[in-house]
């Protein structure tokens, strides 16, 4: 499903150049809910980033479902991610101007859909994270766990077949993160989604099929 | 999708109160004042009353005398003599109207002062100025060559004097000592049509400038008019011709300049005529100048404030990429915004010209000058919008949507 081939990254600013990633070799399979752990700052989103089409790496190449993407222009990139990716954020990334529901539609509205289509998939989408109740609601008035879960319905509503989440309870205490990390257990379980996941917490991780370990840039295990 | 555009348009207008407020101020601001200029010009330029054949007419405003030896320049109104000399024996014009520009006087009713700008005129004028006689007629050819002392007063003039909805005709006005018979009442010319206005109307013959002297400068203009439109041309030059032919007799002048103009560039001759340059071009140029940069001011606001508003929205933008948006879809995003910004700046701005219209007609800045909103003026102004709408969020537009995803999302 993923497939990334000697990926480095390096940041360079005036003074400093940072390897951020080394030599990068991963195979995600359809269908596998992967973690990924390491120390702060070792190039856990850099990665996560990477693999999302989000930044460009430095070196290396990078496959989503078997297609190449080194040579895809800004709008095709913009396609494949609205296509075939879904994103969520630690700290949400909602916006704040917006209520639930069109915080949801949002990904449609950049798809060939109706109105009223929209609707019907951003309402299931809600239902699906138990946030039925709160569709009019601006996100400012939603607790952390409710905005994460309007987050994770923003990234399903699509139908992506890969979900890339960046530390998606590091903002929640753990029955929230555990609620969160349930919907997330259950999109892969029964909808088949591809799940790649960043966390600090090893009881996350290890309720996942797999776990890479990321230190200074370079894969570990 | 434009739904989705106008919904976040508003929810970002209301969030950000100061900033609305700012940018629709700044462009409805410059709007009312552009409205109301514009309709200013308009009533001027194209009002006709009672100029109606202005079509086919041309105007000598303005005398220009210069001396090359010792740098002396004298501009003005032209002599009676002058005028009736070289224009009144053209063979173009079908008629001559000549008369003074207005002079200031006063009358005195139940010891009150009123005030009276008088002008005079020939028999002439009356036939090219079509004026809109409430009572009675102008004064005859023979009236003006007996010097009759008989006036045609303005609507104004006459409830000044009389009181409002009293008959005139053939009852008096007395104006510095001398009584003058109301032969007509005319309804009111407002005062920016120069040649055209006065409150009393006198035949030239009464006029104290002793309309037989021999200068050339004096206080007279004169109104050609020629028989069709397409004489008009041929009038110009007929009359370019006589003055060409004038030998300057003084001892301070050896040239002279007089043109006999349409209306708009008469007007323009005064203010900006220098020699045979009529000051068109300047006018012309000077507006579009002007116009451009008062456009401008509010522009580069908006672009400003625009160009600070892409860090607070850098999340959005990051966000819209991450599922799918190309910068191409949010330049058109924020455009779209922007043009629903300046559109509501332009609603609000016709609302206040409205008001400021509705103001300056009320408050009679400018006596007997109605001005009115016309929906060319309407349609220039949607222009103005669109072309702010399009100047200010263009750019910035193209900024925001060029910021990297990862750097956008990590922005807070
Ligand atoms: N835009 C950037 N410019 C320069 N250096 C950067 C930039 N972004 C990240 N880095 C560096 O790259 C390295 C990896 O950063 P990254 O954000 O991927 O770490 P992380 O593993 O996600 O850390 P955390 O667990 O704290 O989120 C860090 O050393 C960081 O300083
Ligand atoms: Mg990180």
């Amino acid at each position: 499903m993923i497939s990334l081939q000697n990926i480095e990254k390096v940041y360079r600013t005036d003074t400093i150049q940072t390897l951020a990633l080394n030599r990068i070799n991963l195979e995600v399979e359809k269908g596998e809910f992967l973690s990924i752990m390491g120390p702060s700052g070792c190039g856990k989103s850099t990665l996560l980033n990477i693999i999302g089409l989000l930044d460009l790496p430095s070196k290396g190449s990078i496959n989503i479902d078997a297609q190449p993407t080194g040579n895809l222009s800004d709008k095709q990139l913009a396609r494949l991610r609205n296509q075939k990716l879904g994103f969520i954020f630690q700290s949400y990334h909602l916006i704040n101007d917006l209520q639930v529901l069109d915080n949801v539609e949002l990904p449609l509205l950049y798809r060939d859909t109706t109105a009223k289509e929209r609707r019907q998939l951003a309402t299931a989408a809600l239902e699906k994270v138990g946030l039925s109740n709160r569709v009019k609601h601006f996100p400012s008035q939603l607790s952390g766990g409710q905005r994460q879960r309007v987050a994770i319905a923003r990234a399903i509503v699509g139908k992506p077949e890969i979900i890339l989440a960046d530390e998606p309870t590091g903002n929640l205490d753990s029955a929230m993160g555990n609620e969160i990390m349930d919907i997330l257990l259950q999109l892969n379980r029964e909808d088949g989604t591809t799940i790649v996941m960043v966390t600090h917490d090893p009881n996350m991780a290890e309720k996942t099929h797999r776990l890479v370990r990321l230190f200074d840039g370079s894969q570990v295990q | 999708m434009l739904k989705n555009y106008f919904k976040i348009a508003i929810a970002v207008l209301r969030r950000r109160k100061f900033f609305t407020f700012i940018s629709l101020f700044g462009i409805s601001f410059t709007l009312t004042i552009l409205m109301v200029l514009t309709a200013f010009i308009d009533k001027v330029g194209n009002s006709k009353y009672p100029d109606k054949n202005r079509d086919r007419s041309l105007y000598i405003v303005q005398l220009e005398e210069r001396g090359e030896k010792n740098g002396y320049t004298s501009r003005g109104p032209s002599s009676y003599y002058f005028l009736n000399k070289y224009a009144g024996s053209l063979k173009t014009p079908v008629k001559v109207g000549i008369s003074s520009m207005f002079n200031f006087s006063s009358a005195y009713v139940n010891d009150k002062k009123i005030a009276i700008n008088f002008k005079y005129t020939n028999a002439d004028y009356w036939d090219i100025a079509e004026y809109d006689f409430l009572e009675g007629k102008p004064f005859s050819k023979v009236q003006v060559d007996q010097a009759a002392k008989v006036a045609v007063i303005s609507e104004d003039t006459r409830t000044a004097y009389f009181g409002a909805n009293q008959h005139a005709l053939g009852k008096y006005v007395e104006v510095d000592n001398i009584r003058y018979k109301v032969v007509g009442v005319v309804k009111n010319v407002p005062i920016t049509m120069f040649t055209f206005y006065g409150d009393m109307y006198l035949p030239y013959t009464l006029s104290k400038e002793d309309y037989r002297s021999k200068a050339l400068g004096g206080s007279y203009t004169a109104v050609l008019m020629a028989a069709s439109a397409s004489d008009v041309p041929k009038m110009a030059a007929e009359y370019a011709t006589a003055v060409s032919k004038i030998k300057v007799e003084s001892k301070d002048y050896d040239k002279l300049y007089s043109f006999a103009d349409p209306y708009f560039t008469g007007f323009v001759r005064i203010v900006l005529g220098r020699g045979s340059d009529s000051g068109i071009t300047t006018f012309y140029l000077g507006l579009f100048i002007f116009v451009v940069l008062f456009l401008m001011l509010p522009a580069i606001n908006l672009v400003n404030v625009n160009i600070t508003r892409i860090m607070e929205r850098s999340s959005e933008i990051g966000v819209r990429k991450a599922f799918g948006a190309s910068s191409k879809t949010l330049v058109y995003q924020f455009v779209v915004e922007n043009i629903i910004l300046t559109l509501l700046g332009g609603v609000i701005g016709i609302g206040f010209s409205l008001l400021a219209i509705a103001f300056v007609n009320a408050s009679n800045v400018i006596p007997n000058l109605e001005l009115t909103l016309n929906y060319l003026v309407l349609l220039y102004s949607l222009v103005v919008c669109l072309f702010f709408g399009l100047l200010s969020g263009v750019y910035p537009a193209w900024r925001m949507s060029r910021l990297n995803v990862v750097t956008a999302l990590k922005a807070r």
